[in-house]
């Protein structure tokens, strides 16, 4: 593999409290090639931060220190913020669980897409309107030069999201960080959605951190995967190996899983060992 | 005993997570409402401001150093002296003393409208909003006719209508100063009447009135009781405002508003007349500024 | 089967008027024995949602016939409803009130229906539902998603009802509390022989609870199967089938072969 796109070496995130400070990601690493990564854990387990502080979106007071930080060898955290600013845009782009709060209500969404091209590439209005049409169509949105002069609040939930993919995936990104980008959609819209990313994943040779809490749908959709509890990483594998993961954590998860295709009716209850706070980080060992 | 062991076990007590009465649970929450609240440092200047109004209008005639009515001509208009810490009005009267049995006056007025006012439009407030219909429309429009007067000229009708006097001026500021609160209340109650804790009430079988009543009015309590507070400064204006007309309070009651109206003939020689009853307002509607503010910090449900 | 707990035909829910109209149900008829656990499943819009709160009385537009335990209901429920009829909700932070302790939470449905012994009941309800006395007087934000939902089960409970309405009571909480969550549904049912109706996006967790469900879309009752032909995939609608392959996770392939179904 050539250079890697994306290197995280003890990555933290903390927040001060009145209680003191509170360790929301504590000491993650991975390096990141062209590849799909899954970020799997529950709510509070640290992955949604892990993604926000890669482009430097941890909202105040919190505070990322980590030892390297680095996109395509370029150190994220002593860049400026102009300079982040153009990376964020145009080479790390950002996908989030709900579009309704991530478009602009005011502005058509064809307007919002053209928008985003012209600010990273100077792009004639022309020149952008025909970028945002073929973005619209590659995100199969049926008819795009309708959706163009729409308002965000007239197109449903899966047609906003892959809107908001379309717009952020117009300036050819490097690496996509997806944030539960489909939890709030029905099954079949997700299978549809995810399936135009790994399109774009394949076509373009993008890199990308999937963050999620469905295990099954990371292991079907991604390449790899890290299991995130309290904060660190305890297991990282292959996606098509996690129903064979070893750490108890992860088995616990899966074991707690209903599933159609067997008739088991008490689920068995994860019981959380302390020693799981504590355990020396499992990623180092396998990257 | 010392202190010194005693007070980590009752604070223990209060910041328990796992209480065990129903007035262990009630106390913990407010100690933490206060722990929140003790961080303001404006708001607790503003605390101290009412607190020490509240004190001054308890205490008011030990506190006087003259009886507010005592003339004394031929010491008519007096600077501040040792004797007349802040001078003397235009009958001789000290005006300290008239400011401290004045506060007796301004607590009243304050107390009395807080507890009418916001009631009435919280009442109407969360029936119109919970209600909805042509409930909510009979209620809202009736709030906007008096929403469309300027307060203190609705106010000055009322008065005119039902005679001046302290009482009246106090009935028509409290009868002209709900709708907003109305209206807050409603907004409030619109929020909350899809929630999903109002359809489990109703799953229970729970009426109407308990709905409001012990549901949504409770909710609405914490923004209403914040915007009293930042209201108060404006009461305490109209109630001085209607003083200064001639319209409030009646010689010779020590009412600042009409200390303020007594003392502009002279305002520009003996200026001490008018100016302190003016500070005297000013710093009780700041120290209920201060408050409002502190308490819209510690209440707000949004906040949580 | 013997007479239905729960007996709803041709029912009708409609939103707006006019022009605007809306038909958010359309002619679902189904029956729950005494007993029976049965799921509703579909996507967003489907009417799922819908029908339960028909049935719960939340909603007070529909059109149609319902019974519950062999008596016919109208749009205004009688108290005696809400005692054999009670709700558990999607979002356990927006189904409890925020400043009432959870004493009062179970208290409330006992002085409601001015029941005695309201102390030995919210006990016992609390005990029923995994929480010991010590959660008994904290406040909805000291508790944890799951804890809040125990809550909202208890308070449902403490009525005695003998149906329960589930709409996504575990959609909201991570794998591992909603294991713990269908574990004690599971037990109370057994425990009360309680009627449930399950209204779930997840079809694995349907199946897990329930014994029949029925497939809904676009406010029509697709199909009624039973969870074992469920689970050897014999479903015959092949919307129930599209369903069924979304559910088992990402397949390139599969997802090509979705369509839209009117």
């Amino acid at each position: 593999m050539s250079e890697p796109l994306l290197e995280v070496s003890n990555l933290r995130v903390s927040f001060p409290t009145r209680q003191g400070v509170t360790e929301a990601v504590r000491g993650v690493s991975f390096t990141l090639g062209r590849e799909k990564l899954g970020i799997v854990g529950e709510s509070g387990s640290g992955k949604s931060m892990t993604g926000r502080s890669i482009l430097g979106l941890v909202p105040p007071p919190g505070r990322v220190t980590a030892d390297r930080l680095a996109f395509r060898g370029e150190d994220l955290r002593t860049t400026s913020d102009k300079r982040l600013r153009a990376i964020r845009g145009s080479d790390i782009a950002m996908v989030m669980q709900d579009p309704k709060f991530s478009l602009n209500p005011v502005m058509t969404v064809g307007h919002q897409i053209a928008e985003a091209y012209r600010v990273h590439s100077r792009a004639s209005a022309r020149e952008a309107k025909r970028r945002a049409l073929e973005m619209l169509a590659a995100v199969r949105i049926r008819d795009p030069e309708r959706v163009y002069d729409r308002y965000p609040h007239e197109v449903s939930g899966g047609m906003g999201q892959r809107i908001m993919i379309a717009m952020m995936l117009i300036p050819d990104p490097a690496l996509l960080i997806a944030d539960e980008p489909t939890s709030a959609l029905d099954v079949t819209v997700q299978m549809q959605i995810l399936a135009i990313l790994d399109d774009l994943c394949g076509q373009r040779g993008m890199g990308m951190i999937f963050v999620s809490h469905d295990l099954n749908l990371v292991a079907s959709f991604c390449d790899r995967v890290l299991i995130m509890y309290a904060g660190r990483v305890v297991e990282s594998c292959r996606a098509a190996d996690l129903h064979n993961a070893r750490h108890p954590y992860t088995r616990g998860l899966l074991d707690s899983l209903p599933r159609l295709d067997d008739n088991r009716r008490d689920l068995p209850v994860l019981t959380r060992d302390p020693a799981w706070l504590t355990d020396g980080p499992a990623a180092e060992a396998q990257r | 005993m010392t202190r010194q062991p005693q007070s980590p076990s009752w604070r223990a007590w209060l910041t328990t997570d796992t209480p065990q009465s129903r007035a262990q649970a009630r106390l913990g929450r407010a100690w933490a409402g206060w722990c929140a609240f003790r961080r303001n440092r404006m708001a607790m200047i503003g605390l101290l401001i009412v607190l020490a109004l509240v004190v001054v209008a308890a205490l008011a005639p030990l506190l006087a150093p003259h009886h507010p009515y005592d003339q004394d001509l031929a010491n008519r208009l007096q600077p501040p002296t040792a004797g007349h810490w802040l001078g003397t009005d235009g009958f001789g009267r000290d005006i300290l003393s008239r400011l401290i049995h004045g506060a007796r006056l301004t607590l009243m007025i304050v107390a009395l409208v807080a507890l009418t006012a916001p009631v009435i439009g919280l009442v109407i407030g969360t029936v119109a909003g919970y209600r909805g219909g042509w409930v909510d429309a009979a209620l809202m429009r009736v709030t906007d006719i008096f929403l469309a007067f300027p307060k203190l000229i609705l106010a000055l009708a009322f008065v005119a209508a039902l005679g001046p006097g302290i009482e009246n001026a106090v009935i028509a500021i409290a009868i002209t100063s709900w709708p907003p609160y109305a209206r807050l209340a409603r907004a409030e109650t619109l929020t909350i009447r899809h929630a999903d804790f109002i359809s489990a009430a109703r799953l229970q079988g729970a009426s109407g009135p308990r709905i409001v009543l012990g549901h949504i009015m409770p909710l609405c309590v914490a923004s209403l009781v914040v915007r009293t507070t930042l209201d108060m400064a404006g009461v305490i204006l109209t109630a001085a405002g209607l003083g200064f007309l001639g319209l409030g309070a009646q010689p010779p009651l020590p009412e600042w508003g009409a200390m303020i109206a007594a003392g502009r003939q002279n305002v520009l020689e003996q200026w001490w007349v008018a100016a302190m009853p003016g500070l005297a307002i000013f710093v009780v509607s700041l120290g209920f500024n201060l408050l409002g503010d502190g308490l819209r910090d510690v209440l707000d449900p949004k906040g949580d | 089967m013997s007479a239905p707990m729960i007996d709803l035909q041709s029912l009708q829910v409609a939103f707006g008027h006019g022009a605007q109209r809306v038909v958010a149900v359309d002619g679902v008829s189904l029956r729950v024995a005494d007993g029976e656990c049965y799921g509703l499943v579909g996507e967003s819009g489907s009417g799922k949602s819908t029908v339960l709160r028909a049935v719960s009385g939340l909603n007070p537009d529909w059109t149609g016939r319902l019974s519950i335990g062999g008596t016919d209901q109208t749009a205004k429920r009688s108290k005696g409803f809400f005692k054999t009829c009670q709700m558990v909700f999607q979002d356990p932070y927006g189904s409890l009130h925020p400043r009432h302790s959870v004493d009062r939470i179970l208290a409330e449905p006992v002085a409601i229906h001015g029941l005695d012994d309201a102390d030995g009941r919210i006990d016992r309800a609390l005990r029923e539902v995994g929480l010991g006395p010590s959660f008994r007087f904290r406040y909805p934000h000291q508790l944890s998603g799951g804890q809040r939902q125990r809550v909202a089960i208890a308070r449902a409970l403490i009525l005695e009802p003998r149906v329960l309405l589930l709409d996504e009571p575990t959609s909201a909480l991570d794998v591992s509390v909603q294991a713990e969550i269908l574990n004690l549904l599971r037990r109370l049912r057994a425990a009360h022989g309680l009627t449930m109706v399950l209204v779930s996006h997840n079809l694995a967790v349907v199946a897990n609870l329930c014994d029949r469900l029925a497939v809904m879309n676009r406010g029509r009752l697709v199909e009624e199967l039973t969870v074992e032909a469920l689970r050897r995939g014999e479903a015959h609608q092949p919307y129930t089938r599209q369903l069924l392959r979304a559910s088992q996770g990402y397949d390139r392939a599969t997802a090509d072969s979705f369509r839209d179904f009117a």
